[in-house]
């Protein structure tokens, strides 16, 4: 975690002095981005909502990579499941309160996981490769879920494209962390978040089958003759894997805006690729880089009205360079991880 | 044959021809990925690539009113960032697919900063004139880039050094070359190729760059190239396919086929699907290098 985080401060520095090409100083832009990130409760709670949004991702990535996968697929994952927990919601407008969420958790749970559980069983039964399948199943579930919104569940009160919304059965009233926070769109499913990653590092570091997982990611022949069910693990890793993805619907469908928008998600599954990479899989160090990744998402949305050169597109600046330099930085980590294959 | 006969056919022509002139841009990109693949590179950035170049060609393109100039800068960009990104992946010995996926950002955030200096706005850049722009000449480009590339593979040393790099590296490194000078020359062209590729949707398909306006070309072009399993004419093949759908998919929009209108959107998806059955061994058997992807070792 101390080289990623050297990494991450090497890319944010490189990335602001980018600024100076637009006649900026850097150190002013940094300052911009601090602001924004946590200048107000409400600010502070965007920056929570990106938060929970990258854990999930986060740690879909690196439950799949402790299996010896990569999930480059948790943004199609992420948006299948959350399709289906706003069908599932259009579907019973009636059920009482905590069920409904229950019910609507599950749909996304399942959405994810099965959407995922397809690619891994190609690459495990056929040998296809999981980073090209699962590249291929995000182009698949964009078309699908677009389609599916416009064409089948639209909003009819509204231009916009985005699916009816959720009967109020699905949404949590009085929320404390929303009350804290100014009504932000951070909501309880950022406890949900914090769980999981405690829940993902109980289940590698204390039960038996997380150490079968491991012992299967660090080497899948040598699992194999010690009598692991090496090919059942890695299928159960990357439904888990997928199903985490699909925890984003809990974020974005159940905790904000409680009906599905096209193009809701800021990459947050690429995002999550980095923030696996930084907190170099270890799931309660995922939530710091998942949290300086989201403030760093939030703090860029604010350029575009506080200069005049420089626009909210400069994230991805600064996510691709810190992706570049923590990578660097990650270079025996992953020699390590890929000799294994 | 009655009129109606003729203007079918035409229709079915210039529905061919619209085809082979949307294929280009995946054939430039899937050849730029080819040589990456085959010397033992996974190509993600391509994407990117084609971003920078389809930017750098309507620029410039614009700047001095000449399709070739545009053409041959957006070339150049390309490779300026295909070195940035062998920096990475062969020097620093990076993940091939984090970095790559890295390097897509990065050029979605670059553009539209460099274009808000240019032009104070990150839409579209300015039109080019009717007259400044590309006719035909990409497509012919790309078909003989196809022969020169399949030529230089199959006829000639150098060409068999690359296939050796993406194979078994150990064994070109004992025959006194370096499959990591390999592997940096295939990345350069790889990058100026796909740019290239970019280039001829803002020189060629239309007349200006507009943000994201790859949308999904860089992995087409992977996927034609998984589907052409590696080679350069069934990659084009592939592509020409994929350049086909997209022209059905304009065709069929609000046009419903037996009473059933055929959903845009899962026309889009065609290509991943075919992707998706080619390498899980349904349509033919896809292979990869042996190397690709395990270039750290």
């Amino acid at each position: 975690m101390k080289n990623s985080l050297i990494g991450f401060f090497i890319g944010l520095a490189v990335a602001l002095s980018f600024t100076l090409f637009a006649g900026e100083n850097p150190i002013h832009i940094g300052w911009i981005l601090t602001k924004s990130a946590f200048g107000s409760p409400y600010d502070l709670g965007l920056t929570l909502y990106y938060t929970a949004g990258l854990i999930f991702t986060g740690l879909s990535v690196s439950v799949a990579f402790k299996a010896g996968l990569f999930n480059i697929g948790a943004e199609g994952q992420l948006l299948i499941g959350s399709l289906c927990a706003t069908v599932a919601g259009l579907l019973f407008p009636n059920l009482p309160f905590p069920i409904s969420v229950c019910v609507a958790t599950l749909a996304a749970i399942l959405g994810g996981g099965l959407w995922a559980l397809f690619p891994a069983w190609l690459k495990i039964y056929r040998g296809s490769h999981e980073v090209i399948v699962t590249m291929m199943m995000n182009l698949i579930a964009a078309g699908l879920t677009s389609w599916v919104i416009l064409k089948v569940i639209p909003n009819p009160d509204s231009q916009n494209p985005e699916s009816a919304l959720l009967s109020a059965n699905y949404i949590f009233t009085n929320d404390p962390i929303k009350k804290i926070l100014g009504d932000s769109p951070a909501s309880w499913a950022l406890v949900i978040a914090l769980l999981c990653s405690f829940l993902v590092w109980y289940f590698f570091e204390k039960t038996k089958w997380g150490y079968q997982v491991q012992v299967t990611g660090a080497n899948p022949f040598a699992a194999d003759r010690a009598g692991q069910p090496t090919k059942k693990l890695q299928l159960i890793s990357f439904f888990i894997s997928g199903a985490l993805a699909g925890g984003v619907a809990l974020v974005e469908i159940l905790g904000n805006s409680g009906q599905f928008k096209i193009g809701f998600s800021p990459d947050f599954g690429f995002i999550g690729i980095a923030v696996a990479l930084m907190a170099r899989n270890n799931p309660l160090g995922l939530v710091v880089s998942a949290f300086l990744m989201g403030a760093l998402h939030k703090g860029a949305s604010d350029l575009d009205f506080e200069t005049t050169t420089i626009t909210r597109d400069f994230s991805k600046i600064i996510q691709g360079t810190v992706i570049l330099f923590i990578s660097v930085q990650g270079y025996a980590w992953f020699k390590r991880k890929k000799g294994s294959k | 044959m009655n009129s109606e006969d003729i203007s079918n056919s035409a229709l079915i022509l210039s529905m061919i021809y619209a085809a082979f002139r949307l294929s280009t841009p995946l054939i430039f990109a899937g050849l730029g990925g080819f040589l990456s693949e085959r010397s033992g590179l996974v190509q993600i950035g391509l994407e990117g690539f084609m971003l920078i170049g389809a930017f750098a060609g309507a620029c410039i393109g614009y700047q001095f009113s000449s399709p070739w100039l545009g053409w041959f800068f957006a070339f150049a960009c390309g490779v300026f960032f295909a070195a940035i990104y062998a920096t990475f992946v062969i020097r620093l010995k990076t993940n091939q697919i984090i970095t790559g996926t890295a390097f897509n950002l990065l050029v979605a955030g670059v553009i539209p900063f460099l274009s808000k200096i240019l032009y104070n706005s990150t839409g579209a850049t300015p039109t080019i004139d009717l007259a400044f722009r590309f006719q035909y000449e990409p497509l012919v480009m790309a078909i003989l880039l196809i022969f020169i590339l399949q030529f230089w593979f199959q006829k000639t040393n150098s060409g068999l050094w690359v296939k050796m790099a993406g194979e078994n590296p150990k064994a070109l490194e004992s025959s006194g070359h370096s499959p990591n000078t390999i592997r940096w020359v295939c990345t350069l062209l790889c990058g100026g190729l796909a740019a290239l590729g970019g280039a001829s949707l803002s020189l060629y398909l239309s007349s200006s760059y507009s943000p994201m306006m790859t949308s999904g070309r860089g992995f087409m072009a992977l996927a034609a190239l998984i589907f052409g399993r590696w080679r350069p004419w069934s990659m084009a093949l592939a592509a020409l396919l994929f350049g086909l759908a997209d022209v059905l998919q304009v065709q069929l929009q609000g046009h419903p086929v037996m009473g059933i209108e055929i959903p845009v959107q899962l026309i889009q998806i065609l290509p991943a699907v075919i992707t998706i059955l080619a390498l899980s061994g349904l349509v033919g058997r896809s292979q990869a290098p042996a190397a690709l992807g395990n270039t750290e070792k």
